[in-house]
C-alpha cells in the first residue's frame, strides 16, 4: 500500500507551499483583484522561476512531465492562498486540451508560450455550439480569466478548436465577478474561424479530467486554510472569560470541518492517481472529487465567516476571498448535482 | 503515490477468495449471507474453529501463536474478501481484534502461550466488559471493584459490580474487565485490566432487547466473581493505559474489512431501487451517488491511513475514520428506508424480525454510539487533531 506521497511529491509540495505563502499574500491578491484578477509578477515567477507550470504536460509536448497528482499538489497549495493566477483556464484546461488533442505543430507553436506564462489561454465550452465547417457560432458566458486571454480553446461535446481572441467574429466582454481572483468574461463567437484540434475527444477528456481534479485540489487547499485560520483565531479570541475554541459547539463545528476535509483529501488524490494510472475508477473518481471537495470548501468557508463573528464579515478580513472562491468552484465545470448525476448513471444506469 | 496493491498481494487476494468461496458453497453453505450478530451462534463457533484449523483466523499474528505473520496489506485483503464472499461477521471479534492484540502487546509470555493459540483456534470466545450504568462515554468512572484475596500461591481476584451493554456475553467464554482495584481512587487511576472466565457462579448475564428486537448485548452482574491472581494484563493500577491501547485497536485496523460489507449493503439498496423504480427519482439518484462517493472515500481514507509510515504523527485520516463510517452507515440506513418506502416498515416474518435493509436502518443507530459516540469523536478530533482546549469536567 503506497497511497502516500513519494519523497519527490513531498518536495514539490514543500516548494509550492513556500512559494505561495511567501508570495501570494493577501496584499498582492487584493491589488490583483482591483485589476484583471492576475498578479502578473506572481504569474511570471510561478511559470518561469519556479518551473512548476509544465507539470502534468508530457515532456515531449514541452511540459515538465509528471502527472495529475503533482498538478493537484500545486493547485492545492495555490488554493490555500486563493492565488490570483490564470492557472485553471490556461495551464490546466487549455494546455491539457492542446497537449492531448493537438497535432505536433499546434503543440510546438502554442504550448511553450502558454507554459512560460507569456500567453494566457481561456477555455470556452459550449455544448450547443453550432458549426459550419470551421466557422463557429455560440460561446460561453463564464470564461475564467477570459478578459486576459489572447487565445481560446473552444470545445463542444464532440469538437475542439483554437481561436485567437482578436480573430474576426470573436467578442470578449469582461464581467464584474463575485470572485475577483478569477473574474469571468463572456466570449461570443459569431462565425469565428476555428483551427481544429486533431483529436477532439482526447482533448476534451483530458481537459475536463484535469479541470475537475485541479478545482477539487484548489478547494481542498482552500478548505484547509479556512480550518487552520479559524483554529488559530479560536485560540486567541476570548469571550465569557474563555478562549472561544473551548466552547463545545465551536469545537464540534471545527471537528466537522476536519472530517470533511480529510475525505476531500482522499477524494482529490484518489482521482488524480486514478487518472494517472489509467484506472477504471477514473471516470467516477473525478466527478466524486469535484463535487465533494467543492462542497467541503464552501461549508468550511461559510463556517469560517460564522466562527469569526463580525470581523469575518468585513472586506478587510480574507474570509470572503475563500467564501467567494468556494462558491465559484462549486459551479465551475458543472455543479455538484450534475457531477452526482453522472455518478448515479454509472451505478444505477440511465433513468427509464 | 499509488492506488492499488502489489501483484503478489493480488495473488494472495485470489487465494483468499477461492478458499472462502469454497467454504461458503460447501460445508458452511447454511451460514452464508447472515448479517445479524446473534444468528446461529453454534454454527458460527464451528466456523471460528474451521477458520482456526486452516490458519485463516488471525492471519496477522505471528505463526507461533496460530497466525500467518501476514502483512497489513494482506490483512486488509483478507478482510475485504471475507465480506465479499458473504461470510458472516466473526462471533469472536472481541477475541481476535481486542483480546488477542492486547495480550500480544502487553501480556506475559505465559499469557500468550495460554490464550493466543486458543483464540486463533476459535476455542476461546471473548467479550468486552467495560461500560457500566454510570460509566459510558466517561469510561474512567467505572465503579466495579476488584480485590486480591488469599495468600501465597492461592491468591485470586474477587470482583463485584455491574457491567452493561456487554455484547455477546451470553455466548462467550471469557470477559475482559476494567475494575477499580485501589480503594478510594478516582478516574483513570487505580484501575486494573482483568480477564475472567464467564462460566462461574459469581457471574450472571441477562439479555437486553434492542430496538431491532434482537438481544446482542447484556447486563453482566459480578457478585464475588473470581479469577486467578495472574489474570491481569499489565500491572495493578495500569488498567486505563491497557484499555486505551485496546480502544485504539478497536478504532484502527479492525474496522477496515467492514467496508466490503458496506459495499454489499449499498449494492442491495441499488438493486432494490432498480427493482421498485426508486432509481428513477432524481433525489434518490443524488443520495445514492452521495453514498457511493462516501464509500469510495472511506476506502481511500483507509488506504491512506495504512500507507502511513510515520506513526508518530497523529494522522487526520485515522482520527476522523470512526465518525466518518458511523455517520455514513447511519445515513445509508435512512436511504435504504427511503428507497423501500412503506414496504420497508413491514416484515413478512411472524416474529419482530427484519431483513437486511430494515435491520440496517435500525441497527445503524448504534454505530454512532458504541466505540465512542459521535460527540466524543468530535471532542477527540478537536482536542487531539486541532489542539483545542480540553472539555472541562464537572466533578473537579
Ligand atoms: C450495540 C452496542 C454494543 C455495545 N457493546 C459494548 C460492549 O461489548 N462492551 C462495552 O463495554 N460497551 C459496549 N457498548 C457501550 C458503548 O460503548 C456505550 O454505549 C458508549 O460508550 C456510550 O455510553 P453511554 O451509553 O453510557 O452513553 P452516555 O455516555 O451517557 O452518553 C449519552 C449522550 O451524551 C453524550 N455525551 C456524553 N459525554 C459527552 C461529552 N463529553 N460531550 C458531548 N456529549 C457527550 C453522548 O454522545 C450521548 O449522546 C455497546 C453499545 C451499543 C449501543
Amino acid at each position: 500500500m503506497e497511497f502516500a506521497f513519494t519523497d519527490e511529491q513531498r518536495m514539490i509540495q514543500e516548494t509550492a507551499r513556500a512559494f505561495f505563502t511567501e508570495n501570494a499574500t493577501s496584499k498582492r491578491t487584493r491589488l490583483a483583484m482591483a485589476g484583471d484578477g492576475i498578479d502578473r509578477a506572481l504569474w511570471t515567477a510561478f511559470c518561469q522561476d519556479l518551473g512548476l507550470s509544465g507539470i502534468g504536460i508530457a515532456e515531449n509536448a514541452g511540459g515538465a512531465g509528471l502527472g495529475l497528482v503533482e498538478m493537484a499538489i500545486i493547485a492545492e497549495m495555490a488554493g490555500a492562498q486563493v492565488a490570483a493566477l490564470p492557472m485553471l483556464g490556461s495551464l490546466v484546461l487549455s494546455a491539457q486540451a492542446i497537449a492531448a488533442g493537438g497535432n505536433s505543430a499546434q503543440k510546438r507553436d502554442l504550448l511553450p508560450s502558454i507554459l512560460s506564462g507569456a500567453r494566457i489561454a481561456g477555455y470556452v465550452h459550449d455544448a450547443e455550439l453550432r458549426t459550419d465547417g470551421e466557422l463557429l457560432t455560440g460561446g460561453c458566458g463564464f470564461v475564467a480569466h477570459g478578459g486576459s486571454a489572447s487565445l481560446f480553446v473552444v470545445t463542444c461535446n464532440d469538437g475542439a478548436w483554437i481561436i485567437r481572441a482578436d480573430a474576426p467574429g470573436v467578442t470578449v466582454t469582461p464581467l464584474t465577478t463575485m470572485d475577483q481572483t478569477r473574474p469571468y468574461a463572456r466570449v461570443l463567437l459569431s462565425g469565428a474561424r476555428g483551427e481544429p484540434l486533431a483529436e477532439a475527444s482526447a482533448a476534451i477528456t483530458a481537459a475536463h479530467r484535469a479541470g475537475f481534479v485541479a478545482l477539487a485540489a484548489e478547494a481542498l487547499g482552500g478548505a484547509q486554510s479556512c480550518l487552520d485560520r479559524t483554529v488559530a483565531y479560536s485560540l486567541q479570541r476570548v469571550q465569557f472569560g474563555r478562549q472561544i475554541g473551548s466552547f463545545q459547539a465551536y469545537k464540534h463545528r471545527l471537528a466537522d470541518m476536519m472530517i470533511e476535509i480529510e475525505q476531500a483529501r482522499s477524494a482529490v488524490y484518489w482521482a488524480a492517481c486514478a487518472v494517472d494510472e489509467g484506472s477504471d475508477e477514473a471516470a467516477l473518481a473525478v466527478h466524486a472529487a469535484k463535487s465533494f471537495a467543492a462542497d467541503t470548501f464552501f461549508r468550511c468557508a461559510g463556517d469560517m465567516i460564522q466562527l469569526h463573528g463580525g470581523i469575518g464579515f468585513t472586506w478587510e478580513h480574507d474570509a470572503h476571498l475563500f467564501f467567494k472562491r468556494a462558491r465559484a468552484i462549486q459551479t465551475a465545470l458543472g455543479n455538484g448535482a450534475w457531477h452526482r448525476a453522472q455518478i448515479a448513471t454509472m451505478v444505477l444506469g440511465a433513468t427509464v | 503515490m499509488k492506488l492499488g496493491f502489489s501483484a503478489a498481494d493480488e495473488l494472495f487476494r485470489q487465494e483468499c477468495a477461492e478458499w472462502l468461496n469454497a467454504q461458503m458453497s460447501d460445508e458452511f453453505r447454511d451460514i452464508k449471507g447472515i448479517t445479524k450478530l446473534t444468528a446461529s451462534p453454534e454454527r458460527r463457533k464451528e466456523w471460528e474453529q474451521h477458520l482456526g484449523a486452516h490458519k485463516w483466523s488471525c492471519i496477522g499474528w505471528p505463526e507461533k501463536w496460530g497466525g500467518r505473520g501476514a502483512t497489513l496489506a494482506q490483512q486488509v485483503i483478507f478482510a475485504e474478501e471475507y465480506a465479499r464472499a458473504g461470510v458472516p461477521g466473526r462471533v469472536n471479534h472481541i477475541g481476535i481484534e481486542l483480546a488477542g492484540p492486547t495480550i500480544l502487546a502487553f501480556g506475559t509470555d505465559e499469557q500468550k502461550r495460554r490464550f493466543l493459540p486458543d483464540i486463533a483456534a476459535g476455542k476461546t470466545i471473548f467479550c468486552q466488559g467495560f461500560s457500566e450504568p454510570n460509566a459510558g462515554s466517561d469510561l474512567a468512572s467505572v465503579r466495579t471493584k476488584g480485590r486480591l484475596e488469599g495468600f501465597g500461591g492461592n491468591q485470586e481476584w474477587v470482583v463485584n459490580g455491574q457491567k452493561i451493554w456487554t455484547s455477546l456475553a451470553h455466548i462467550s467464554d471469557w470477559i475482559l474487565l476494567i475494575a477499580r482495584t485501589e480503594e478510594g481512587s478516582k478516574g483513570p487511576k487505580g484501575l486494573t485490566f482483568l480477564m475472567m472466565p464467564i462460566d462461574q457462579e459469581g457471574i450472571e448475564i441477562r439479555g437486553i432487547t434492542q430496538i431491532n428486537g434482537d438481544a446482542e448485548f447484556n447486563e453482566t452482574f459480578l457478585t464475588d466473581a473470581r479469577c486467578p491472581a495472574d489474570s491481569l494484563i499489565g500491572a495493578i493500577g495500569e488498567g486505563w493505559k491497557i484499555a486505551m491501547g485496546l480502544l485504539a485497536f478497536e478504532r484502527g485496523v479492525s474496522t477496515l474489512g467492514q467496508q466490503m460489507g458496506f459495499r454489499n449493503e449499498l449494492d442491495e439498496i441499488i438493486d432494490a431501487a432498480k427493482e421498485n423504480g426508486a432509481a428513477n427519482d432524481p433525489q434518490i439518484r443524488q443520495r445514492i451517488a452521495r453514498a457511493e462517493i462516501g464509500l469510495r472515500l472511506m476506502r481511500y481514507g483507509a488506504l491512506r491511513m495504512l500507507s502511513q509510515t510515520d506513526h508518530s504523527k497523529i494522522d487526520g485520516a485515522a482520527l476522523t475514520y470512526k465518525i466518518q463510517w458511523a455517520s455514513w452507515r447511519r445515513n445509508l440506513g435512512e436511504l435504504a428506508m427511503e428507497v423501500l418506502g412503506q414496504a420497508g416498515e413491514v416484515t413478512n416474518k411472524a416474529e419482530y424480525e427484519w431483513d437486511t435493509l430494515p435491520n440496517l436502518f435500525l441497527y445503524s443507530r448504534a454505530d454512532t454510539i458504541y466505540g465512542g459516540t459521535n460527540q466524543i469523536q468530535r471532542n477527540l478530533i478537536a482536542e487531539r487533531g486541532l489542539g483545542l482546549p480540553r472539555e472541562p469536567r464537572g466533578d473537579k
